[in-house]
């Protein structure tokens, strides 16, 4: 198979891959932010205690959680027929992955979470803040460097996801790998693909933990940040500190 | 301006039952600067959280200026929108600081103006102007991690004075500063005090903190206050822990048969020679353990540790003169309680 054969199969796969893991990415955070929170806030000794919903939410997440991918996308076909019309293709394959990515997020949220200070929610309920208030001036923004590491590690394992919704129908790299590599010997674009996902993964790898670390050291919370797992980057000491302004410039790239 | 009557608090975690207010009555009176002092567990903190309702107390009333905040309190676990607003009318000040590592000082001062819905360049305008009251101006834009205890702490101060509250709660401030930072911190609570007519009600473990800028203090032991008054009337009060905590002459018996007396002048006493007219009226060897001058509350007052020859039963008569000058006797018995000790270190 020459290059010029393989070039379009790869876009191909990586622009489904790019659909499937973004997508299913999205609605696992903007999904999984709002239970991981209900799930610190109505647990005992919370700000909305309620033992019945913290036991019901935390079993499903749990439920959700230890489910085989490859079950929980069969588990799920009727219904992504009948939210996509289809169960093949990369949108319907979105389904079964944002569906298993939810509670990924939501338990990694929790902790996240929980490790905010009590003391800064007691000092914004001494101002007279209600519990809307203080998720979203406390918990989230002081959660923020441990949430994008978060995200990091859903991408990445919805990453591992897609190339098994792949198989059934869903396309992407991790398809054509097992398609081409596996069945048909190819093992030369099956490599390639390898070395792609391998390429995406360490990327987003570094920027998440980039950008984890940098509003990390800015909060300076004691402790180490996340560690930076792929460069070995010399651990700049505490007076080295990047100024404001590449703490900004770091923000807005995450 | 700030009343407790009857307040009682009952911790229970898995059956266990820890009573941290056992009936506590205090009365904070307005443009006050009020210091509660105990040993670590006499429900200092307890009493405080009880203050604005952060801890909801098992029986009792708190007013704070006119308003009965535990009527407004209702029964559900979480705080109702009077409580709330009468919550941000009181500032609190915490031991460890409290400000949102991912706002920078300004953003941290204004956040209480955020919930109180003020408008965004009135808020500016509001968080610059505390900031220059407390003397952080510059800083404005550097992040909490980028300051000292210290100036954390004038964040702290700055951000509870947002609301213009008319109450400031401290609950060991200064606690986790240097001796230096302490008395800085302590200075600029006295200046808002004066300035602002803030009413201050300070929890601390450290005497020092009570007689630089208190009026009045309380010593809480076991969940109740023991001894209460302004630091005047403490001081006039014989026997009075507090008053010998705040001040403490050192020096121990030199023998088993002798009478250790504590002398405390104040007012024209102070200028009598009454100890030598005491050593030539009855012939006695008096020798001096220890003495002090000190300010304490604003009062300028002297204490004086003597020792006298014979047992206390022998010296009953010298006692009762002392007594006659107007001075404040209390006499030293051998078991001290270890707050006086250990103000006296
Ligand atoms: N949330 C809680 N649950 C159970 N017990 C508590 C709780 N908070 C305080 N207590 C108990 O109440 C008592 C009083 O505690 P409190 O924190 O008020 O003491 P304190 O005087 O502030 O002490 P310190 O000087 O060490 O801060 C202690 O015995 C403590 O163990
Ligand atoms: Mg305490």
């Amino acid at each position: 198979m020459t290059w010029s054969e393989m070039q379009p199969l790869l876009e191909q796969a990586c622009q489904e891959t790019l659909i499937m893991v973004g997508w299913s990415t999205l609605i696992a955070v903007v999904a999984g932010l709002p239970i991981g929170v209900l799930l610190v806030l109505t647990d005992k000794g919370g700000l909305l205690q309620n033992t019945v919903v913290n036991k019901v939410i935390g079993q499903i997440v749990n439920i959700g959680r230890s489910m085989p991918f490859i079950i929980l996308m069969v588990a799920l076909m009727s219904f992504t027929r009948w939210i996509t019309g289809t169960t093949i293709g990369s949108e319907a394959a979105i389904v079964p992955l944002a569906i298993g990515g939810i509670p990924f997020f939501a338990r990694l949220v929790e902790t996240a979470v929980r490790e905010v200070d009590g003391g800064l929610v007691e000092a914004v309920q001494s101002m007279g803040g209600n519990t809307w208030t203080i998720v979203r001036k406390v918990l989230v923004p002081e959660a923020l460097p441990s949430l994008i590491a978060s995200t990091t590690t859903t991408i990445i394992a919805l990453i591992g996801y897609s190339a098994m919704a792949g198989t059934v129908g869903g396309g992407g790299l991790g398809d054509l790998a097992v398609r081409y590599g596996y069945q048909r010997f190819e093992t030369g674009l099956m490599w390639i693909t390898v070395a792609i996902l391998a390429v995406v993964i360490s990327v987003i790898q570094f920027i998440g933990d980039y950008a984890a670390r940098a509003l990390h050291r800015r909060g300076g919370r004691s402790g180490p940040g996340p560690k930076l797992r792929l460069l070995k980057a010399k651990e700049p000491d505490a007076q080295a500190a990047p100024s404001g302004a590449t703490v900004t410039d770091v923000s807005k790239v995450a | 301006m700030i009343t407790t009557s009857g307040l009682t608090k009952v911790y229970r975690s898995r059956g266990r039952e820890v009573t941290a207010l056992d009936g506590v009555d205090l009365h904070v009176r307005e443009g006050e600067v009020y210091g509660v002092i105990g040993q670590s567990g006499a429900g200092k903190s307890s009493l405080i959280r009880c203050v604005n309702l952060l801890e909801r107390p098992t029986s009792g009333t708190v007013t704070v200026a006119g308003q009965d905040l535990t009527a407004l309190a209702g029964r559900g676990p979480r705080a109702g929108r009077e409580l709330r607003q009468a919550r941000s009318r009181i500032g609190m000040v915490f031991q460890h600081f409290n400000l949102l590592s991912s706002r920078t000082v300004r953003d941290n001062v204004e956040l209480p103006l955020e919930i109180l819905g003020v408008s965004g360049k009135e808020r500016t305008r509001k968080a610059l102007e505390l900031l220059d009251l407390v003397g952080l101006a510059d800083k404005a834009g550097s992040y909490p991690a980028q300051l000292s205890g210290g100036q954390k702490q004038r964040v702290g101060i700055a951000r509870a004075l947002a609301g213009d509250p008319k109450v400031l709660l401290s609950d060991e401030a200064t606690s986790a500063l240097d001796p230096e930072t302490t008395r800085s911190i302590l200075q600029l609570l006295r200046d808002l005090n004066r300035q602002l007519g803030l009413t201050v009600l300070l929890i601390t473990h450290e005497m020092d903190v009570v007689k630089s800028i208190c009026d009045s203090a309380a010593l809480m032991e076991k969940g109740r206050i023991v001894e209460s008054g302004t630091v005047s009337e403490l001081l006039a009060t014989p026997g009075s822990e507090l008053a010998a905590a705040l001040f403490p002459v050192g020096g121990e018996a030199t023998g088993d048969e002798r009478t250790v007396v504590d002398v405390t002048f104040h007012g024209e006493a102070a200028t009598r020679p009454v100890i030598s007219q005491l050593s030539r009226t009855y012939n006695i060897d008096i020798s001096i353990l220890g003495a002090a001058i000190d300010t304490v509350g604003g009062l300028q007052v002297g204490r004086m540790r003597i020792e006298l020859p014979g047992r206390y039963e022998d010296n009953v008569v010298p006692i009762g003169f002392l007594r006659e000058q107007g001075l404040q006797i209390d006499v030293v018995g051998p078991a001290r309680s270890a707050l006086v000790k250990e103000g006296a270190q």
